[in-house]
């Protein structure tokens, strides 16, 4: 991600090489629009519930709003889901945690801001010593729902809103507009912390000193 | 071993509080139909002992507050004895803020006073594990405190 988008490496090549050929982009133009479709009909979601907005996600997978319909669909491990749904506030101490399982999340890969807090720090923008304004400080964030909290048909057309997107990507590099992915890593120091902040990798070892996740 | 006819739960834990441990009894009070009891700091652990003994089992939270020049320290203990709790309250300077710990009285002391170590920087003397338990372990300062200074917080206009 950070080197370009290293996408797989199959499909780098068939279009590198489809853009070369004469009446390639032809070919290249359909496979677009066979992978968007597929990509965006089955967004498995990674729900990171923390707060009160959780609620709304819960009652959005659940049977009456039904968010499996549109192919979303809960699961527990960041290395089967495509999209990341922040529900709820992301606390200093929580940041480092977030930002690990979205790195493990496998590309493509998508992120949903549910919610004031997950947008801008919501109520606790001002005032507050522990809570981080908006999860775009320290990941790519794809849509921003607001409300406090948003009700289910809200997450679900952000989901839509997200499958609009994705449509208007490409395969091939170069053909769409790229985010600007040069955000402050965990290398920078946080609020209220020294400047040496841990690595993501430094877990805290077996006597349970050190680390902090 | 039990309450008179016509006495609350509050008059017979007083009686027997002032029955049992004289010492403590001008300390007693009841504050706003609950019970008080605010002890120098040097008696703190020792109160809390006698009232251990007397059937205080359960060790609700440990709190404190920045009164400026000094903390405050707030205890709950609860007794399914007397049907009632108490309030074990003392009084620790700014520049000196260390207190024994209640952990070898009760062990569901541990998470309560590292919390409040994290965020009020009161130090529990003989604590076995003192460390910050919902900060980063990197941050600095202790941001309950009252002179808490933090360059990350937008302090909120006045016309919100």
């Amino acid at each position: 991600m950070e080197d370009g988008g290293a996408e797989v490496a199959l499909v780098d090549s068939i279009t590198s090489a489809l853009e070369s050929m004469p009446g390639g982009g032809i070919i290249l133009t359909s496979l677009d629009a066979l992978a968007d479709w597929s990509r965006g009909q089955s967004l498995w979601a990674m729900p990171m519930g923390t707060a009160c907005c959780a609620m709304e996600l819960i009652a959005a997978s659940f049977s009456k709003f039904d968010f499996d319909r549109l192919g979303t669909f809960p699961r527990p491990d960041p290395r089967h889901t495509d999209v990341m749904i922040v529900a709820g506030t992301i606390t200093k101490k929580m940041q480092p945690a977030v930002r690990r399982l979205y790195d493990q999340m496998a590309e493509p890969k998508y992120v949903v801001a549910m919610g004031n807090c997950a947008v801008s720090g919501g109520i606790f923008y001002y005032d507050t010593y522990s809570v981080v304004r908006g999860v775009d400080e320290f990941m790519p964030v794809d849509v921003y729902i607001a409300g406090c909290p948003p009700r289910p048909e809200a997450l679900q057309d952000g989901v839509l809103r997200l499958r609009e997107l994705i449509h208007t990507r490409s395969l091939s590099e170069g053909r769409t507009y790229e985010r600007d992915l040069t955000l402050p890593g965990l290398d920078s120091p946080r609020a209220g912390t020294t400047d040496a902040v841990r690595p993501i990798g430094d877990l805290p070892s077996a006597d349970g000193t050190g680390g902090g996740l | 071993m039990s309450a008179r006819e016509g006495e609350s739960n509050l008059e017979y834990l007083q009686r027997k509080l002032c029955g049992v441990y004289p010492d403590l009894c001008p300390m007693f009070s009841i504050e706003f139909a609950d019970c008080v009891l605010a002890v120098p700091r040097t008696v703190l652990h020792g109160a809390a002992e006698n009232l251990k003994a007397l059937g205080f089992e359960r060790f609700g939270f440990v709190t404190a507050v920045d009164r400026g020049e000094d903390f405050e320290l707030v205890y709950r203990l609860q007794s399914s004895r007397f049907g009632a709790g108490i309030f074990l309250k003392t009084e620790i300077a700014r520049d000196e803020a260390a207190i024994e710990t209640m952990t070898d009285l009760w062990p569901a002391a541990d998470w309560q006073e590292r919390e409040v170590f994290d965020l009020f920087g009161i130090d529990f003397i003989g604590h076995p594990d003192m460390r910050r338990i919902l900060l980063a372990d990197d941050w600095i300062g202790h941001p309950l405190r009252k002179d808490y200074q933090d360059d990350s917080v937008i302090p909120r206009p006045d016309y919100i």
